[in-house]
């Protein structure tokens, strides 16, 4: 049976952490795989993202519920963060420094035809972590409005806010046979 | 003062590295924040000219706002 699902390559935060960018992926593979477990240094908690390091050209669709309410909305603008302006996915996705101590959210980020020459579609789920009522649940459906192939991805927080030691990232590359 | 860093990590050749932000990353990083400060108080004092206004208009019908509920 082919093994379709590979991993790349993956890090553990050894100290506090502006941002964290998977470079020079290869292109053999149909489809990436990012699954992170994240908390901010802040209380900002908005996971950006960055193919290519491009600054433009990302919107994004949002459906969540935060703990007591359903939510949804459109995120057209781009949000500065570390190092700039960064694409915004959806509404949450990284714990807060102000959840309960040493917990961490969990997301995943699935980048369809990642090297293909069309706009880039990708989808996101997350939960945050919290032991009280206030805690994010989220599917987002980012796009990319551009065709260059993806070699990089890069990840960071909105505002001030940077990754904790022990955040975790993870590259997979799949294939489709 | 250590300056913020940020990893990057090469899918081919499985190095990483941990680099330092430059001042003009570190320097955007406070703009966004200070953007942030703004746009959050902003929304505050909208918000508080709402409650004021309410408040005023409440006081000109004679009105409590739990009578003012009821009416609803």
């Amino acid at each position: 049976m082919a093994n379709t699902y590979t991993l790349i390559s993956s890090n553990t935060l050894t100290t506090t952490t502006s941002s964290v960018t998977f470079s020079s992926i290869p292109a053999t593979y149909t489809d990436l795989k990012v699954v992170g477990s994240t908390r901010s240094s802040t209380s900002d908690q908005t996971l950006l993202y960055r193919f290519n390091a491009s600054t433009s050209n990302y919107t994004s669709k949002y459906l969540g519920g935060t703990g007591t309410a359903a939510e949804s909305a459109s995120f057209t603008t781009l949000t500065a963060g570390a190092g700039g302006t960064w694409g915004r996915i959806g509404n949450a996705g990284v714990n807060a420094s102000t959840t309960t101590a040493t917990t961490f959210s969990n997301w995943e980020l699935y980048i369809q035809n990642y090297a293909s020459a069309n706009n880039k579609s990708s989808s996101f789920n997350s939960v945050t972590e919290n032991n009280t009522t206030a805690a994010f649940a989220e599917l987002d459906a980012p796009l990319w409005s551009d065709t260059t192939a993806i070699t990089s991805v890069g990840f960071a927080v909105y505002n001030t806010g940077s990754f904790v030691q022990y955040s975790t990232f993870y590259l997979y590359g799949i294939k489709n046979s | 003062m250590t300056k913020p860093t940020r990893v990057e990590i090469n899918c081919t050749t499985g190095e990483q590295s941990i680099i330092e932000l430059t001042d003009a990353e570190i320097a955007d990083m406070a703009t966004a924040a200070q953007a942030a400060q703004d746009q959050q108080a902003a929304a505050q004092a909208e918000d508080q000219a709402k409650a004021t206004a309410k408040a005023a208009l409440l006081a000109r019908l004679g009105l409590t706002a739990d009578e003012f509920a009821t009416l609803l």
